[in-house]
């Protein structure tokens, strides 16, 4: 199984762990990932907001590229996920789109492209498959797994999981043992890149996401974005300050906790980058041998 | 020699102001085979229509031309005219020089000379038009009603008391349908049992209503006034006769089942009748669940029944019967609210629908009537309703407005209160569609009077935390985002058209729509009716209706087969398709593209009886002489009626030649 790699600039910088636990834990499963050589921009947010036309060019040379590598792309992040998706979709339904793509841009696309999120690749294993590699079971982890707003949606494109209730994250976390715990803010919004612009919003979004984690007995979040790592985690100590609350919840990208579930390496899933420390929550998990 | 005559007409200043009829009528006289010609103020009237029958007489006319309107509103009136004239009424052409030339044109010359090239091609097909005749087709007055709802139940009961026999076939073990699960109704709050059980016993009692319930309609072939239709009746594993309904055997039965009536919040079992006001009051065994027939243990109705009705050998019926109409009225169901993975329905059991609800607070419900939560038998305080789920909502339901739901919201919200005077309703709506007589007053009402919360606006979220439901969404008008703490949350899920609403269509010959309701013939001016003749509809399977417009259209539906039976036999229109069998290949493309399932396939035979070969057959009682066939066919083997290939080339060729 061999998928064209699409990192971002996320996972090259801010969410540096997302990356190597990406690669470990592919490694682990017989995934081979190729990067796209040459990659650029997805082209989210500011791109797509601002000009449409480059919104679509931007992601569209990514996927040209893999075509052709003459192989399916798989990414990590929600925001790459779901501008290279978009675009993809839009030049399919558009013929019109798609030349004015070749005319103007440069950017040659066939459209043989499938565009998949990290997670709905590993999740498409199957549970059984999974739970074999397992060799330590996170007995005791309550995670509140998160899947954000943007990595379901819009569901007809995203085409993966229930849009609003969405169970992929649940399931995959119950195949390493863990007890995901069932809460409602499961495709809240965290704020995501309002967190420069407009953090005293994504203060309140993320506090109340913490919250209701907290509340429904989860012992850490799992993610999938690194937008909604981002802020729950970075943000945590100033929501903590503002609100008067002790969360201390460490926020852990799915990929990290399937490589310690697998027995890989810490020094490779990259536990040291995050700034609230999961040490204590990791240490009291966890059985030896299955 | 056909000898033609040409009338055209004034239509006072309609024609004559645009057309120079007089020139008209002189360059008519001079066309090929016409007799005579001449001009009339008004030729539809009286001294019109008598100048035409004199004509005929004194110049021994054999064909008539009216150049005046459209025949599809003087056709008629003209076709009596020329056969009071002893003419054959399709010996008669009109040209339409009014809709089609004086009132879409302004320039005189131009128009006189379309008139005179219009009235030329309709010489020209007059010419060759054949005498035709209707046919007597033979009619059975009986009516088949499917579906046993409120508006199946109406029309059977208007069929029978004019004096004709009729078959109501029922899905379910009992008439009634969906109104039965009702507790009251809007807007004038009566109560839904009250005013529907008289109405079910009236069914029983009446001489010419013969119900069959837990039937089917397996298959139906024939045509308008002679349908044959074969009915499956379910063993229903009673012997109907010999049961009285004392209900012994379902009291003793051990297992246990969610009830379908009750919508799944009360318990039948598996010997049952679905509630206590069935008709008919016989049980019905659920052979799926049945200890006996899965195990062939237990045993217990046949053993405790006093009248030894119990029969667990009963085999499915098959009946088949000639009925001369059939009123369809097989209802609609509900749409599953769990699509919607946001509002928690099918995981939080104090998300309910609206059906729902109706069960909780019917007094022969699985709570007798009290309003508790399903989830701990408390009583609910705060109860949120949800309007349009499902309906106008293309990403996850119907575009589609369902149409009652505004209303049952505020009667829910109105009988909320009065069940507990503590108790506050908050209905989310989208627009309220109050349109029918009383109802924007029963809202205001629930409004005014009763309190009832409404804000406008969709729910984004519904989650349960502590015991308690949270409510999440929008109030529009205010511009906020609102939560509320609810102990309860009712969802207006949408009416959709039955699963199987398709099949039947298919069995029936009749269409539906892109949701699978079924089509009516015209959306204003045939409502009732349906492509086929002989079918008709009644009630929601058409598109979401209330009580008060399915039982209208029930009425309207049984006049309508009181009316097809109010003659002694059907006239089938003479302008239908008819096969040169000699030329036809039998490759039934013309069946393929029939419309109303009019052509079927026959079998030529030598006088010795052995197979010659196949070709197409027309059922003249079920052509609509729409043509469709006419233009598939690829050897022309089959002809119009009125409309064929010499007479469509001698008008073309008339107009292509002329100066």
């Amino acid at each position: 199984m061999k998928y064209a790699y699409f990192p971002g600039c996320s996972l090259h910088s801010t969410a540096s762990e997302y990356d190597l636990s990406t690669k470990a834990v592919c490694r682990e499963l017989g995934i081979e990932l190729e990067e796209i050589p040459d990659w650029n921009c997805c082209g989210a947010t500011s791109g797509h907001s601002l000009n449409k036309e480059v919104g679509i060019a931007l992601p569209l040379r990514n996927l040209a590229k893999a075509e052709e590598m003459g192989l399916d792309v798989v990414t990590p992040c929600a925001a790459c996920f779901n501008r290279l998706k978009s675009a993809d979709d839009i030049v399919k339904r558009d013929p019109a789109m798609l030349a004015l793509m070749a005319e103007k841009y440069g950017v040659n696309y066939k459209g043989t492209v499938n565009t998949l999120s990290l997670l709905s690749v590993v999740y498409g294993l199957g549970v059984e498959a999974i739970q074999s590699h397992v060799k330590r079971e996170l007995a005791g982890l309550k995670p509140a797994c998160y899947y954000g707003c943007l990595l379901l949606r819009p569901p007809d494109v995203a085409d993966f999981d229930d849009a609003e209730n969405p169970i992929s994250l649940d399931e995959l976390m119950g195949s390493l043992g863990a007890e995901a715990v069932k809460w409602p803010y499961k495709t809240e919004c965290c704020g995501a890149s309002l967190s420069l612009s407009k953090s005293e919003i994504v203060v309140k979004l993320t506090h109340d996401i913490l919250s209701m984690a907290k509340r429904s007995g989860a012992n850490c979040i799992v993610t999938a974005c690194p937008l909604c790592q981002g802020n729950l985690d970075m943000r945590q100590s100033q929501v903590e300050a503002k609100y008067g609350e002790e969360f201390g919840l460490p926020i852990f990208y799915f990929t990290q906790l399937m490589g310690a579930a697998f027995g890989l390496p810490d020094s490779s899933l990259g536990f040291n980058k995050l700034m609230v420390n999961p040490g204590a929550v990791l240490a009291a998990v966890g059985s030896e041998g299955k | 020699m056909a000898r033609v005559g040409v009338f055209v007409c004034w239509c006072g200043s309609n024609i004559a102001k645009t057309v120079d009829v007089e020139k008209v009528a002189e360059a008519a006289s001079k066309m090929p085979s016409v007799a005579y010609a001449t001009h009339y103020k008004y030729m539809c009237s009286e001294p019109g229509q008598n100048l035409v029958k004199q004509a005929i007489e004194e110049h021994k006319l054999t064909r008539i031309v009216v150049a005046s309107c459209s025949p599809r509103l003087h056709e008629p009136t003209f076709q009596r005219c020329i056969s009071e004239a002893g003419l054959n009424p399709y010996m008669l052409e009109m040209a339409n020089i009014r809709e089609h030339c004086s009132w879409v044109h302004e320039d005189k010359e131009a128009a006189t000379q379309k008139a005179i090239d219009l009235t030329a091609m309709a010489v020209a097909k007059a010419i060759r038009n054949e005498a035709l005749s209707q046919q007597e087709i033979p009619l059975t007055k009986t009516a088949l009603v499917i579906g046993g709802g409120v508006a199946g139940i109406q029309a059977a009961l208007d069929i029978a008391n004019a004096g004709y026999q009729v078959t109501l076939v029922e899905r379910t073990p009992s008439i009634g349908g969906r109104m039965a699960q009702y507790d009251k109704t809007f807007p004038t709050l009566d109560c839904a049992a009250c005013i529907l059980t008289p109405k079910m016993v009236d069914c029983a009692s009446n001489p010419n209503i013969r119900i069959m319930s837990y039937s089917e309609v397996e298959n139906v072939s024939g045509f308008v006034g002679n349908f044959d239709i074969t009915i499956r009746r379910r063993a229903r594993s009673i012997d109907m006769a010999k049961c009285t309904g004392c209900g012994v055997c379902y009291e003793k039965c051990p297992v246990k089942l969610p009830s379908e009536f009750d919508e799944g919040l009360g318990q039948r079992r598996a010997i049952y009748v679905p509630f206590p006001q069935a008709v008919p009051n016989v049980p019905v065994i659920d052979r799926e669940k049945c200890r006996k027939f899965l195990d062939d243990k237990c045993g217990a109705c046949q053993k405790l029944c006093p009248a030894d009705a119990v029969d667990y050998t009963q085999e499915d019926e098959l009946i088949t019967e000639r009925f001369g109409a059939i009123v369809v009225a097989t209802g609609f169901q509900t749409w599953d609210p769990a699509e919607y993975g946001n509002l928690g329905y099918g995981i939080y059991p104090d998300v309910i629908t609206g059906l729902q609800f109706e069960r909780l607070i019917n007094a022969s419900g699985p709570t007798d009537g009290k309003l508790v939560r399903p989830s701990d038998h408390t009583v609910p305080k705060n109860v949120v309703f949800i309007s349009c789920i499902g309906s106008r909502d293309d990403e996850h339901g119907y575009p589609y407005c369902s149409k009652v739901c505004c209303m049952y919201n505020a009667k829910h919200a109105l009988l909320l209160k009065e069940k507990n005077h503590d108790a506050q309703a908050y209905v989310f709506y989208t627009d309220i569609r109050a349109n029918g007589k009383g109802y924007e007053e029963f809202v205001r009402r629930a409004i005014e009077k009763y309190g009832a919360i409404y804000l406008r606006g969709r729910v984004s979220r519904v989650f349960e935390m502590d015991g308690k439901l949270y409510v999440r969404g929008v109030d529009t008008l205010a511009g906020k985002p609102v939560e509320i703490e609810a102990d309860m949350v009712v969802l207006a899920s949408a009416m959709e058209a039955q699963p199987d609403a398709k099949d039947l269509a298919r069995k029936l010959g009749i269409s539906v729509d892109e949701y699978n309701w079924f089509s009516e013939a015209h959306p204003k001016l045939r409502p009732v009716e349906v492509l086929t003749a002989g079918i008709y509809l009644a009630g929601a399977c058409q598109y979401p209706k209330d009580i008060p417009d399915s039982v209208a259209q029930a009425s309207g539906a049984a006049s309508k087969v009181l009316g097809l039976f109010s003659k002694p036999n059907i006239l089938s229109e003479p302008m239908v398709a008819e096969v040169n069998e000699d030329n036809c290949v039998g490759c039934l493309l013309c069946k393929e593209v029939c419309p109303y399932t009019a052509i079927e396939a026959k079998v030529l035979v030598d006088r010795n009886g052995n197979p010659i070969k196949t070709v197409s057959s027309v059922n003249e009682g079920l052509c609509h002489g729409c043509g469709t066939c006419v233009a598939a066919c690829r050897s022309s083997s089959i002809q119009l009626r009125g409309f064929k290939d010499n007479q469509i080339l001698a008008e073309i060729d008339a107009l292509a030649f002329s100066e």
